[in-house]
């Protein structure tokens, strides 16, 4: 006994310390990186991440010495703030030209794959998106038929599993993410006014991670390493002992992929909306839409690095054997659910918040006034914000956790009602107050409220503990979140493909095709996903291939089969309402809307220096207060591509700053970073031998050119 | 609330209530359990405040897009200030009735959530549930070893008594789940939960696991079967008797197959040399009613054509197939139908 409390001899001895580290060491390494790797590859690695934190590092000082940081704040002063614009004189001819040849896209696929233009850009991610979308809704359908009823046997066990774990990732990290971040590649420029987005090297960055990552995960699902073990991937189901194979490892690579672009973007959408909005907008007058883009880039940087962090323990735990996950060598298997859902709760919000902007942009326009309560729905988008951090548990209360943590989850859950509720009065009280438009656009709205409601309601149910083990995992959970993130998202989403579609192409989508699309879509949706809630309280789990008749499944299963061919029938009149309205649509002209926001205030489609006159803002609903024309900054350089940069809280103007011009490298970075990160599934050695040409790619891309401005 | 939206959403609930109250054997809304019966109270005074509110908004906004206005020439930026008043009071005050309604159904959610706290106490059964890839073993726990008797994927419990499931796994995480009793807890690798059932009235519920497990999650169900508590007593006697022996040729024929062509490396039968415990134990196999967790059931053919071929029954079971010629598998089944 008394042996017992005298202090462990062996952990004060230094010699014998060192020795048991060393071995402690030794073992690691045996057990992390196997028979592949020995010290050479650990000092390589270090060598690598070293040459390459360096190249950058160096890279950016060389920068900033030769550009000098001229400082511009007392050139501002040549600028003049609220000049008429000349409306088509023959300055505005002359400007045109000058800006059209410093702005110009480079043509060609070296052009293509170079572009910065946050347009361009802008609508591939929205195309990219939608390809995915189609994807992942095939996926659903095959689903819907293999359960259309009993005991079916039209695809087997494995490849439904697949088939589930490809619809919810591509659905939530290939889809719903990155429509809204195109949406905010796309359209927050013009929404504040701007020349550019900030940062468009890394936007053009960004694109190219999504693609990678879809053609990883698609790619694998084609040579029959289609991820399955959910788009959750929890451990230990999905650690080396139950998912062998590579395909676990394909999941969590796309993830990285994808929440790399998901990053990138929400730097530049947060810097674009923080310093270049137009002179006069300040905070109290930014646009409903790119706060909700701005809250969300804000949940986006906080919420992405979690799951990023988890998709990598996971590719280590195995690939050289680290055990953070595994319970019988001291690791948690909950963990990488608390880990998975702090990201993964907030990923909702990511994607619901920005559907919120496009409603609150198009509630007013269509309901003929300005918003009601417009402070009150900035305060619940940020309040929505903090909120999202506080309620991951709602998806592990059958975990076992202690009830009284538990009961203030279940707090917070309900509580997000709150705010959300006050978005939902403040549109109803607009629509109600206004003098309502029936567009496309204002239908899908209309239904989005209706349907939203409903995923919220039910959403109080699974907040609650009790009633959240009798319908967590079941069907019920599966209708509450597709009316959440169909009816949240994708109406709004729809919505304003039919809003800004003219904006983007110049011509008008038929509005009776558009009616169609909307009833075939509210219609097929409820028939689809209404009766999953009847499924799942009457037993129905989640993610089982089939199902026995005797458990009386069956009928509504056909039904909402049924539901889910007519919901895509209804995407398939979008796409043929796109190429008929492409081809033959009515011209739209600069405000075909009678907007209020300062993207209508440009051309359609607009040029690539987006305004001709940048314009300055008076209020919250410019164009309406300006009768369409709102004064404009003069002064800009022509020969050289600037954005206007503005103060943060007051967006007066600070300095000019050059928008940097077309560059491969970004395209080329991110083939390199590709190769690293697709290497790195199969062998640690891929960080080694892909750092050195990542380096090289990001100093070339950072390399200093120095312009006429600089050089003066 | 206008009296049109108080009858709509009277009779919307009212719909929805005759949905969902149809029964079934896995069926959350035909509670036969104290907590299952609890839950489903709440449930119903959640799916009122739903009705009522989802009545109320679709409601407002159509009348609000489609009420007739009187045409005017305003302009898009004149507000009429009585009206935006009258706006705000409202907004207010339905976002402080929002408020009140999140907080009464947060705390019925802390009661409701205790309901099993109120059963606990001494007249317990302690039952171990080890969830396997894609099976369900059951143990009953006692301080006689001679009375811990294991068994598989069906349970039986007798009507009125307590009784506490402690959850284990040893591969991936599962979900205990049968509706009809309780809700859901999951089994977790390296962790010890314990779920709490009790059965008000006899019957059979069935159950299946919640959490996804693999590629046989969907078949991996189970049954509790719930009886008054002599018949109980009579159950997990009969249960605990070794394995009776084979009445004629066929049988003991089928037995020797048992004991020689593999089986006997994965199954027990207790009363036999049989005594691996890596599948389930067969002692009383047609006693139960299904077989493989619920992939066939407990029928001659079921029987015959799960061990013919485990792997077209329940693709990727660890079940491997073995090679039987057609007599030995009559025999094998002849045996095992025996096992009562």
């Amino acid at each position: 006994m008394t042996r017992r409390l005298q202090p462990d001899r062996r952990t004060l001895d230094p010699a014998a310390f060192s020795r048991a580290l060393a071995s402690g060491l030794a073992r690691l390494r045996v057990k992390a990186a196997g028979p592949t790797t020995g010290p050479g590859f650990w000092a390589l690695l270090a060598a690598a991440l070293g040459l390459a934190a360096f190249g950058g590092l160096a890279a950016r000082a060389l920068w900033a010495a030769r550009a000098g940081r001229v400082e511009r704040r007392e050139e501002w002063r040549r600028l003049s703030l609220s000049k008429e614009p000349d409306d088509g004189g023959p300055g505005d001819a002359a400007l045109a030209l000058a800006l059209g040849r410093t702005w110009a896209r480079r043509p060609g696929l070296i052009g293509a794959l170079s572009t910065v233009d946050h347009k361009v850009i802008g609508l591939r991610l929205v195309l990219i998106a939608f390809s995915f979308l189609l994807l992942g809704g095939c996926a659903a359908l095959v689903m819907r038929l293999q359960l259309a009823g009993p005991s079916q046997n039209i695809v087997g066990a494995d490849f439904y599993n697949q088939l589930f774990t490809m619809h919810g990732t591509t659905m939530m990290f290939l889809f719903a993410v990155p429509v809204m971040e195109a949406a905010a590649v796309l359209l927050v420029p013009l929404v504040v006014g701007a020349r550019a987005i900030a940062f468009p090297r890394l936007v053009a960055f960004a694109q190219w991670m999504l693609v990678a990552g879809g053609v990883l995960l698609w790619g694998g699902f084609a040579l029959n390493l289609g991820a399955d073990v959910g788009w959750f991937s929890y451990v230990p189901l999905a650690s080396l002992n139950y998912s062998p194979t590579k395909r676990a490892d394909l999941w969590a690579q796309t993830v990285t992929f994808t929440e790399l672009s998901a990053l990138a973007i929400s730097v530049s959408t947060i810097v674009t909306i923080f310093k270049q909005r137009a002179p006069g907008m300040s905070l109290d007058r930014v646009p409903l839409f790119a706060w909700a883009q701005l809250v969300t880039s804000f949940m986006t940087v906080f919420a992405m690095p979690g799951v990023m962090l988890a998709s990598t323990y996971l590719i280590l735990d195995r690939l050289v054997g680290t055990q953070f996950f595994n319970p019988a060598a001291g690791g948690d298997a909950l963990l990488w659910q608390h880990l998975f859902w702090w990201f993964g709760h907030p990923e909702v919000y990511i994607i619901f918040v920005p559907a919120t902007g496009f409603v609150s942009a198009i509630v007013p326009v269509f309901a003929r006034r300005p918003m009601f309560g417009h402070t009150a729905i900035v305060l619940s988008l940020v309040s929505i914000a903090i909120l999202a951090f506080g309620l991951w548990v709602h998806h592990m209360f059958a975990t076992g956790l202690p009830r009284l943590g538990e009961s203030f989850f279940t707090a917070s859950s309900m509580a997000i009602a709150i705010p959300s509720g006050i978005q939902i009065f403040c549109w109803i009280a607009t629509i109600w107050l206004g003098r309502p438009v029936f567009r496309t656009p204002f239908l899908f709205v209309l239904g989005f409220i209706i349907l939203f409601v409903m995923g919220g309601l039910t959403g109080v149910m699974v907040a609650s503990v009790p009633l959240d083990l009798q319908v967590h995992d079941t069907y019920f959970v599966v209708a509450h979140f597709h009316y959440v993130l169909i009816g949240g998202a994708v109406f709004p989403l729809l919505a304003a493909v039919y809003y800004w579609f003219p904006k983007v192409t110049g011509r008008m989508l038929s509005e009776r095709i558009g009616r169609w699309h909307f009833w075939t879509a509210f219609i097929g949706f409820n028939v689809a996903f209404f009766p999953m809630h009847l499924l799942g309280l009457q037993g129905m789990t989640r993610r089982i291939y089939t199902y026995p008749a005797e458990l009386g499944w069956g009928p509504l299963n056909l039904l909402s089969s049924c539901g889910a061919f007519l919901f895509a029938g209804s995407f398939a009149l979008m796409a043929w309402n796109v190429v008929v309205s492409l081809r033959s649509g009515e011209q739209a002209g600069p405000n075909p809307w009678d907007a209020d926001g300062l993207e209508w205030a440009t051309s359609s489609p607009p040029p690539p220096y987006n305004f001709l006159w940048p314009p300055v803002v008076q209020g919250r609903e410019p164009l309406w207060a300006s009768a369409g024309r709102p004064p404009a900054v003069t002064g800009h350089r022509t020969d050289m591509r600037e954005v206007l940069i503005t103060s943060i809280a007051d967006a007066v103007p600070e300095t000019r700053e050059p928008s940097p011009d077309e560059s491969i490298w970004p395209f080329v970075a991110a083939v390199v970073t590709t190769i690293l990160l697709t290497g790195s599934i199969f062998t640690p050695w891929a960080v080694v031998w892909g750092a050195p040409p990542v380096a090289v790619a990001l100093i070339a891309w950072f390399w200093p050119k120095g312009d006429k401005e600089d050089e003066q | 609330m206008s009296p049109r939206g108080g009858a709509t959403a009277t009779a919307v609930c009212a719909v929805a209530l005759a949905l969902t109250g149809c029964s079934g054997i896995q069926s959350s809304t035909d509670p036969h359990g104290p907590v299952a019966g609890a839950i489903y109270g709440l449930f119903i005074v959640f799916m009122i405040v739903a009705a009522i509110v989802q009545g109320g908004v679709t409601i407002a906004l159509l009348l609000g897009a489609l009420r007739r206005r009187r045409l005017d020439a305003r302009s898009v930026l004149e507000l009429d200030p009585a009206s935006e008043r009258r706006a705000t009071l409202v907004v207010s005050a339905l976002v402080g009735l929002t408020a009140a309604t999140i907080a009464g159904l947060t705390l019925l959610s802390f009661f409701v959530g205790r309901t099993d706290a109120r059963l606990a106490g001494s007249q317990e059964l302690v039952v171990r549930v080890t969830a396997h890839q894609w099976w369900w073993e059951f143990t009953f726990e006692d301080p006689a070893p001679d009375r811990q008797l294991t068994t598989a994927n069906e349970l039986h419990i007798p009507v009125g008594r307590p009784v506490r499931l402690k959850l284990l796994s040893p591969d991936v995480i599962h979900s205990f789940w049968v509706p009809a009793l309780s809700g859901k807890k999951d089994l977790i690798p390296g962790r010890l939960n314990e779920i709490l059932v009790q059965a008000d009235k006899a019957g059979v519920f069935r159950g299946q696991c919640a959490e996804y497990c693999g590629l046989q999650h969907a078949n991996m169900a189970l049954k509790i079967v719930a009886e008054p508590p002599a018949q109980f007593d009579r159950w997990f006697a009969a249960q605990l008797t070794p394995a009776a022996e084979p009445r004629g040729a066929q049988a003991t024929r089928g037995r020797e197959v048992f004991l020689s062509s593999g089986c006997a490396l994965c199954h027990r039968i207790r009363g036999t040399s049989a005594a691996a415990v890596f599948g389930p134990d067969l002692t009383h196999l047609a006693s139960r009613s299904m077989l493989a967790a619920g992939a066939a059931p407990m029928t001659p053919g079921g029987l015959g054509g799960w061990i013919a071929d485990p792997q077209t029954v329940k693709p990727g079971s660890k079940m491997p197939r073995v090679p039987l010629s057609g007599p030995e598998l009559v025999a094998l089944v002849a045996y095992l139908e025996e096992l009562k």
